[in-house]
């Protein structure tokens, strides 16, 4: 795979103008939230970033995450960037299928040692490797192996970043996230379920752009998309304010669109950007078609204490936070974790990045 | 009509989440900054929360100016200055219609109208070959 060919030429020999890649800046510095006077500097960026390699694995899933992304009418923007990566392997896209498939991903890694993405859908189950296999490989092992040479993983889905619905209680797999996993990588969270296409492409725009992974929150998710929540982004926010709640799916202030949180909705403790960025082609999301939010991006969602209890009733379990790490991390001590944290470092140290200032210098100059 | 479609009514249009006053607002300081010190400013409508009906009521109140611009690149955009000299709507679309993008853009002229130096230098080369070929 040639990954030494830019991006700007590749999107061009692709029939893409100049102005049409510079709508496509646009859209992705809005996404990025990058003040809009940063798109020249990102389509200069853009226009000389090499396609990196990708890695896709998916573990125990549904497979959501990847129709989230390959199901919107071509050609999507978000399409367009995911067109111009160098997807090496993703065993459900891919046409090579057993001992090929598995020499594209040996290939792959071989040629882009340290330099290559790994991007994973699915939790991994650590109950028995053989609940999950791909050729023959428990997802663990795979992880591990794939893990080891990656510049960076982005962790996609619920499943891939907390466990997602395959932890859910009682958890007969023993799922687990990537983080709990791999400890010496820089890992960027992308929670959703599924997540909104056009942030795991922000996400890749970004590592393109400054060839370092966003800014991250406390879990790991990018701030620019993660960093406000549901409820106060929400267009129904003014009524919860002036205390105007619809009590039922069908009652007045059901009709007049007042605010769902006594309906259970869990915007309030959700980040994301569904209020804003919207599904289907930025059409709606889930509380704006009358629902309330169900917290798929939080950590153990699907153990809220019900979908339809409000939050003030409920009994949900907002301490995971804390968790990650102890209970797989934990036994291996503070040593160990003084050196992940200088193999992380290493690794960050290894790409060459640039941040927002310097590419307004460079725009200046 | 089925007994459904009575239930089934929902009132668009009839909320009024205060958004509207406030994005105005925006938009005059932006113009006075633009007068004052030439600067350009972009807002990113599908970055602010709004409430179905809202969007069209803004630009309602925005109306339509003289100038309006088609451009096909990765799809149709519509540039549009409003009835405000300065304030214009940009829209991105992608093949199949669909709204990728929509900024109000305070500004003199939007800057993806502007036509690219690279893109001249190879006019400049593809109008040599076609003299050549004449």
């Amino acid at each position: 795979m040639n990954h030494d060919k830019p991006l700007g030429q590749a999107l061009r020999e692709q029939g893409v103008s100049r102005r049409g890649f510079l709508k496509f800046c646009a859209t992705t510095a809005s996404l990025m939230a990058l003040p809009p006077s940063m798109v020249p500097a990102i389509a200069k960026a853009l226009e000389s970033a090499r396609r990196p390699s990708v890695i896709w694995l998916s573990f125990q899933e549904c497979t959501g995450c990847t129709e989230s992304l390959t199901r919107s009418h071509a050609p999507t923007l978000e399409g367009l960037i995911f067109d111009n990566i160098s997807l090496d392997y993703h065993h459900t896209l891919q046409a090579a299928s057993g001992d090929a498939a598995e020499a594209a991903r040996e290939a792959a890694m071989e040629e882009n040692k340290g330099k290559y993405l790994l991007v994973v859908d699915g939790s991994i189950p650590l109950g028995n490797p053989g609940y999950s296999t791909i050729a023959g490989i428990s997802n663990l092992e795979m992880l591990k192996e794939v893990a080891e040479h990656a510049a960076a993983i982005i962790a996609v889905g619920t499943c891939a970043a907390y466990g997602g619905l395959p932890h859910a209680k009682p958890n007969p797999t023993g799922a687990v996230s990537v983080e709990e996993i791999i400890k010496d990588k820089p890992i960027v969270n992308v929670p959703g379920c599924p997540p909104i296409p056009v942030v795991i492409t922000g996400v890749l725009a970004h590592f393109l752009t400054f060839g370092k992974l966003p800014e991250l929150d406390h879990l790991r998710r990018p701030l620019a998309f993660y960093g406000n929540n549901i409820h106060d982004r929400c267009y129904r926010r003014p009524f919860y304010d002036k205390g105007l709640f619809a009590n039922t799916f069908d009652d007045e202030g059901a009709r007049k669109g007042w605010c769902l949180f006594k309906l259970g909705c869990k915007g309030p403790v959700t980040y994301n950007a569904c209020a804003t960025i919207k599904w289907n082609d930025g059409t709606s999301f889930p509380i704006e078609a009358g629902h309330g939010c169900l917290g798929c991006s939080e950590p153990n969602f699907w153990d809220m204490g019900g979908f339809y209890n409000a939050l003030s009733e409920s009994t949900m379990d907002l301490s995971r936070t804390a968790a990650v790490g102890i209970a797989v991390g934990a036994a291996a001590g503070a040593a160990s974790g003084l050196l992940n944290r200088r193999k992380k470092s290493k690794a960050e140290a290894a790409h060459e990045t640039v941040t927002v200032k310097d590419l307004q210098r460079e725009e200046k100059s | 009509m089925n007994s459904m479609d009575s239930s089934l009514k929902v009132e668009i249009g009839s909320y009024n989440s205060g958004n509207i006053p406030p994005l105005m607002h925006e938009i005059r300081h932006a113009l006075r900054n633009l007068l004052d010190n030439d600067e350009t400013t972009t807002i990113d409508l599908r970055g602010l929360p709004m409430a179905p009906g809202e969007q069209q009521q803004l630009l309602d109140i925005l109306g339509k100016g003289e100038v309006s611009v088609q451009l096909d690149a990765l799809g149709k955009s519509e540039i549009t200055e409003s009835s405000y000299a300065g304030v214009w709507l940009i829209i991105h679309y992608n093949n199949n219609k669909e709204v990728m993008g929509k900024f109000i853009e305070i500004t003199r002229m939007p800057a993806i109208l502007k036509t690219r130096t690279a893109d001249m230098e190879e006019s400049l080369a593809a109008l040599q070959v076609k003299l050549e070929e004449v």
